[in-house]
């Protein structure tokens, strides 16, 4: 599972640059991210743009690492490509999650 | 032979319908899809329907690893036909029988509170809410589960 940091003022961008979050990385994925958000920081925004597939074990994966960010600190998402939307919007977990289009105004230039 | 180099074995013979074996680990899964998803027997589907073929199968695929093959190894056998409105699945393995015999119900889980959203539990969700036909037998010793996912494009 490869993950690409950047550390802006308050904010955490977390680029997920393997195509797919599957049952095969979602474990990894969690344990990963978990590492990550242990730096504190107001926001963490997922930037998602580059992954073509999720499945039900990568979609519990994202859950999990919301929930352990706690109810203040909320997990953004954005970039949702569209098989990954259709899950999230079926499942309902797109009322769940702040889901930007694309990268917050600010943030575009990351990387 | 790509396929092959993929862990799983692909052959598209008569060229409306393909037949993989793969061993079920959630790795030869993912790789046995990277397969499927790039073959003729795909060819020309929209976007919207290869992404719902792929989640479809994954779904069926890794519950077999999870769940079927939870005690012990084993393979799992695709078969797959391109028909003018869909395309059909049968999926067969020698692991345990579903419990009560059927597929899982696959209720969307409650909305909660933050502390309790649910993790898990969509799997069978999103089988049911975009494949059609489910079914699943015991024969003999194996699993049977076939489904079919409509084209949207058909002719």
């Amino acid at each position: 599972m490869n993950l690409e940091i950047e550390h802006r003022a308050e904010i955490i961008i977390v680029r997920v640059t393997d195509d797919r979050i599957d049952a095969a990385s979602a474990i990894q994925f969690k344990e990963r991210m978990r590492e990550i958000v242990a730096t504190p920081s107001a926001r963490v925004v997922l930037d998602m743009s580059n992954v073509g597939f999720l499945d039900s074990s990568g979609l519990g994966a994202v859950v999990a690492v919301m929930k352990a960010l706690g109810p203040i600190r909320r997990l953004e998402l954005s970039g949702l490509t569209p098989t990954v939307e259709k899950v999230f919007r079926l499942t309902r977990m797109d009322t769940v999650f702040i889901i930007h289009k694309s990268l917050p105004d600010g943030l575009k230039n990351a990387g | 032979m790509p396929a092959d180099a993929m862990g799983a074995v692909l052959s598209l013979d008569p060229p409306d319908r393909a037949h993989i074996v793969m061993d079920a680990t959630v790795l030869d899964v993912r790789d046995g899809l990277r397969g499927l998803m790039a073959c003729p027997l795909v060819q020309n589907l929209s976007e919207g329907c290869l992404g719902t073929t792929e989640l479809v199968l994954a779904e069926a695929l890794n519950n077999v690893v999870e769940h079927a093959y939870a005690r012990y190894p084993g393979q799992i056998e695709i078969e797959i036909r391109r028909d003018p409105d869909q395309l059909r699945f049968h999926i067969r393995d020698q692991g345990l029988p579903m419990p009560g015999a059927e597929p899982p119900a696959g209720r969307l889980p409650e909305p909660a509170a933050f502390d309790d959203l649910p993790e898990g539990g969509f799997g069978w969700f999103l089988i049911r809410a975009l494949a059609q036909d489910l079914a699943y037998r015991r024969d003999g010793e194996r699993n049977l589960l076939s489904f079919g996912v409509i084209l949207d494009n058909a002719a």
